[in-house]
C-alpha cells in the first residue's frame, strides 16, 4: 500500500509538471471560450443576412402581394419587364434569385410549373417555406373559388397543447426531455472525453517508462499490477484535477467574457430557445420542479460508479496496449477495439437512447460492459429501474476485474519485451507465460 | 562458509522455449559471483526470477535460508541490463523515489543519498534532469540507485556494458569495496575478462543448462593440462630439440623476452612432475623463463562449449 501511494504521488506530479499539460490545463478553457463566442457572433451574422428576391409573375394572381417583407428577406416585384430582363437583372445585381410564376389561372399547373431562378442552389429550409407560402396562397384561392368562406375556417382552426402528467399526477414540462437529455448526454460524452484523452496519457506513460528502460529497475521493487494500477489512479487524479480547472475557469471566462461582449450565448441554442418559445411563467415552474424531481442523488451515484468503473475499464486496456509495443507509432492497430464500443456508445445514446429510452437497442447496449458506462448514464435521467442499473454494474464489474487481470498479464510480460512488434497472437501466448 | 543465496532446480518455459533448465547454484556469503554464459544462455531470466520480476515453473530460491518472499525485495539491489531512468524528472528527487519504493524512510535516503552524492563528488546535480546529464553521468546515478538501501544482495546485469572505461573502473572498484564490507554480489556477464579479474566463484549457463560451477581458482585446477611455457638458451639446440620431441609434446609458444631465447609450451605425462622437467632442462641449458600455464576463463568457456555441442 505504501508503494502504491508513492507511485500514484509520483504520476499525478510528472502529469501535473509537464508543460503541455500545465499550457493544456489553462488554454483549453480559453479556447473553448472563444470558439463559443465566435459560434455565437458566426450565427448572429448568418441571421441578419437578408436576402433578396425577384418575383416575377405573369398569372393575374397577385403572387407578390402575398409575399411579405421581413427582416430575413426582400420581395421585390420585377413582372413589368420581360423575363429575359429581369432574369439579366437580377444576375447582376447578385440576388438571391427569381421567382417565376407563368400565366395560368388553373391551380394544378401553377403547383407544377412555379420555378425559383437562382445562380447558387438554394438551402432546403428557404425552398420548403417559400414552398409552404405559395402552397397556403394556392389553396386558399382554392377554397374561395369553391365558395369556402376564409374566416370560418381559421376560427375553426384549434391550436393543441398537450399537457403532460405523470402517473403520480404531477404535472411535468415537456422540456423536462430536454433537460434529461441534457443530463445524460452531457455525462456520456464527459466520460468518452475523459477515457479518450487520459486513457491516452496512461498509455504514454507505460511507453515512456519502456522506452526510458527504467521499467526493471521499477518492478524489481514493486509488482506489475501495482505500478498499472499506481498509474491509472495517479494519471485518474491529474485528470480530475485538469477537469475541475477547466469547469471552475472556463465557467468564469464564460461570464467574463459574455458580460463584457453582451453575447446572448442562450440565443444560439435551438433547445435554449425552444425553451423561451414555449417559456410561460408556467412552463419555467413545473421545469424547475421537474429538475429537482430529477432522481439526482441516483444520477449522481449511478454517474460516479460508471464514470470510475468505465474509465478503469478503458485505461486498463491502454495501459496493456502501452506495454504491448515499443514506440507510441506502433499503437495504432490495438486503437480501433477501443475507439469503436466508445464511439458506438455515443451513437447509440444520441440515436437509439434519445429516441426510445427503454427501447430494446438502449437496453442491451446499457448492459454489454463496454458500452454501458455511456449507454447506462444516457438512460438513467429517463428513469431506469434499481435492478436494471445493479445488473447493468455487476456486469461492468466483473469485466472490469477480468479486464485487469488480462491487462496486467500483458502488462506483465509486455514491459519487458523490446523489439518485438506484437500480433494479437502474440499477446495471448503472453497470457499463458 | 553460509551461503546466502541458493537455487534448487530452477526452471522456466516461454511457451515452447526453454529458458531455464534445472539450475542450482550456490552463493556464498561475501564473495562474488559470477553467472557466464552466450547471449540467450538463460541468465537474464535467472536473475530476473531472483528478482522476483519472473516467477519459475520449478524449483525454489533460498535466500539466506528463507523461501524468497516478497519483503526480500529490499535486501536485494539490481542494476539490471537494460537500464534508464525516468528523463524529466530531477536527479534527488528520482533517486528517493526508487530508493522509497525499496523501503527506505525519506529522511534516512536522503541522508544515505547525500553521503553518495559527496562521496562521487556529483553534489551539484540534485536538481538537474536526467536529460541534462551525459550518459555516464546518468550511469552514476544508476549505479547509487542500485546500492542505496544497502542490499545484502547485489545483482548486476551485465554491468560493464554500457559504461565508459573509467566508470567502469569505478564500478569495479566500487564493487569489491561493496564486498569487503559485507555484501554478496551475483553478476552475469558474457565478458570473460571481468570474470577472471573479479570473481570467486563462477556458473557456466549454455543453451539453458548449468555446465560447470565453482570456486574460480578449482574450476581453473581442473582445467590446467600440465603444461609449462618454457624459454631457454640451450647449449646445443639440436640435440636438446631432438630430446624433448622424444620425451614432451612441444608446441611453439610466444612470449616478450629481452633473451635469444628458445620460446616452447611443453606439456609432461602425468608421471612427471615440473620439478623433473626443470631439471632435464637446466641440464641442457640456461633457463630464463619458466611458467606454468593456466587456461583462462575465456579457454574454460570455450572448451566446455564445444564439448557440450
Amino acid at each position: 500500500m505504501r508503494n502504491l501511494k508513492l507511485i500514484i504521488v509520483r504520476e499525478y506530479l510528472a502529469r501535473v509538471r509537464n508543460k503541455t499539460f500545465m499550457i493544456m490545463t489553462f488554454l483549453s478553457p480559453i479556447i473553448m471560450v472563444g470558439m463559443v463566442i465566435l459560434i455565437a457572433y458566426l450565427s448572429s451574422l448568418n441571421s441578419d443576412e437578408n436576402k433578396i428576391i425577384a418575383v416575377y409573375d405573369e398569372s393575374d394572381n397577385a403572387f407578390f402581394n402575398e409575399f411579405k417583407s421581413d427582416e430575413n428577406i426582400s420581395y421585390l416585384d420585377y413582372s413589368d419587364m420581360s423575363l429575359e430582363a429581369a432574369i439579366d437583372s437580377v444576375a447582376k445585381k447578385e440576388y438571391y434569385g427569381l421567382l417565376f410564376f407563368p400565366n395560368s389561372t388553373d391551380n394544378q399547373y401553377l403547383a407544377k410549373h412555379t420555378e425559383f431562378f437562382a445562380n447558387k442552389a438554394p438551402g432546403i429550409s428557404f425552398l420548403s417555406d417559400i414552398e409552404s407560402k405559395i402552397s397556403t396562397v394556392l389553396t386558399e384561392k382554392e377554397l374561395q373559388r369553391r365558395g369556402v368562406n376564409l374566416n370560418e375556417i381559421n376560427q375553426a382552426k384549434t391550436k393543441v397543447n398537450l399537457q403532460i402528467e405523470n402517473f403520480s399526477g404531477e404535472e411535468t414540462s415537456k422540456l423536462s426531455n430536454y433537460v434529461k437529455m441534457f443530463f445524460g448526454g452531457a455525462a456520456g460524452y464527459l466520460l468518452m472525453m475523459f477515457i479518450i484523452i487520459y486513457g491516452n496519457m496512461v498509455m504514454r506513460s507505460v511507453i515512456e517508462e519502456k522506452t526510458n528502460r527504467i521499467i526493471e529497475i521499477i518492478i524489481s521493487s514493486v509488482k506489475p499490477m501495482q505500478l498499472m494500477v499506481g498509474k491509472i489512479l495517479g494519471t485518474s487524479l491529474a485528470g480530475i484535477t485538469q477537469f475541475a480547472i477547466w469547469i471552475v475557469f472556463g465557467s468564469i471566462l464564460l461570464f467574463v467574457v459574455t458580460s463584457i461582449f453582451g453575447i446572448d450565448i442562450s440565443n444560439s441554442s435551438p433547445v435554449a430557445s425552444t425553451a423561451l418559445d414555449m417559456g410561460t411563467q408556467d412552463e419555467i415552474g413545473k421545469l424547475i420542479i421537474d429538475i429537482v424531481h430529477l432522481p439526482l442523488g441516483k444520477i449522481v451515484f449511478c454517474f460516479l460508479i460508471y464514470f470510475i468503473g468505465g474509465y478503469f475499464l478503458y485505461s486498463s486496456l491502454y495501459a496493456a496496449i502501452g506495454a504491448a509495443v515499443d514506440s507510441e507509432t506502433d499503437t495504432q492497430q490495438f486503437m480501433l477495439p477501443i475507439i469503436l464500443p466508445l464511439m458506438l456508445g455515443i451513437y447509440v445514446g444520441f440515436f437509439s437512447v434519445i429516441d426510445n429510452p427503454h427501447g430494446t437497442i438502449s437496453t442491451i447496449f446499457s448492459y454489454i460492459p463496454l458500452t454501458s458506462p455511456v449507454v447506462m448514464l444516457m438512460r438513467i435521467p429517463f428513469g431506469v429501474a434499481w435492478w436494471e442499473i445493479v445488473l447493468s454494474m455487476a456486469i461492468l464489474i466483473c469485466t472490469i476485474f477480468l479486464l485487469i487481470w488480462v491487462a496486467a498479464k500483458i502488462y506483465r510480460v509486455g514491459i519487458l519485451m523490446y523489439g518485438k512488434k506484437p500480433s494479437y497472437k502474440e499477446l495471448y501466448k503472453w497470457l499463458r507465460y | 562458509m553460509q551461503n546466502l543465496l541458493v537455487a534448487e532446480n530452477v526452471s522456466k518455459k516461454y511457451g515452447d522455449f526453454t529458458a531455464l533448465n534445472q539450475l542450482s547454484i550456490e552463493v556464498p556469503q561475501q564473495s562474488i559471483f559470477g553467472i557466464l554464459g552466450p547471449n540467450g544462455a538463460g541468465k537474464t531470466t535467472f536473475i530476473r526470477i531472483v528478482n522476483q520480476i519472473t516467477m519459475p515453473d520449478q524449483g525454489e530460491i533460498l535466500l539466506d535460508g528463507e523461501p524468497l518472499k516478497p519483503e526480500h525485495i529490499q535486501y536485494i539491489g539490481y542494476l539490471p541490463e537494460e537500464r534508464g531512468l525516468y528523463k524529466s524528472m530531477k536527479v534527488g528527487e528520482q533517486v528517493l523515489y526508487l530508493a522509497q519504493l525499496k523501503g527506505l524512510s525519506k529522511k534516512e535516503a536522503t541522508v544515505r543519498l547525500k553521503y553518495w552524492f559527496e562521496r562521487l563528488e556529483i553534489g551539484d546535480w540534485w536538481n538537474k534532469k536526467i536529460q541534462e546529464l551525459s550518459k555516464g553521468m546518468a550511469q552514476k546515478i544508476q549505479f547509487i540507485v542500485t546500492v542505496l538501501h544497502q542490499p545484502k544482495l547485489l545483482i548486476f546485469d551485465e554491468p560493464f556494458s554500457g559504461f565508459d572505461p573509467v566508470n567502469a573502473n569505478l564500478i569495479r572498484d566500487e564493487i569489491l569495496k561493496l564486498r569487503d564490507d559485507g555484501a554478496t554480489i551475483l553478476f552475469s556477464t558474457h565478458r570473460m575478462e571481468s570474470v577472471e579479474e573479479l570473481c570467486d566463484y563462477m556458473a557456466l549457463i549454455h543453451k539453458s543448462n548449468k555446465l560447470l560451477d565453482g570456486k574460480v581458482s578449482y574450476i581453473k585446477k581442473q582445467f590446467k593440462s600440465n603444461t609449462y611455457q618454457v624459454g631457454i638458451e640451450p647449449t646445443q639446440e639440436e640435440q636438446f630439440k631432438q630430446l624433448l620431441q622424444e620425451k614432451f609434446e612441444v608446441t611453439p609458444t610466444f612470449f616478450h623476452s629481452i633473451h635469444q631465447d628458445l620460446q616452447l609450451n611443453i606439456k609432461i605425462p602425468e608421471k612427471y612432475s615440473q620439478n623433473n622437467l626443470l631439471s632435464f632442462l637446466m641440464n641442457h641449458g640456461k633457463i630464463n623463463h619458466f611458467v606454468e600455464v593456466i587456461p583462462s576463463v575465456n579457454d574454460i568457456f570455450i572448451k566446455t562449449i564445444k564439448s557440450h555441442a
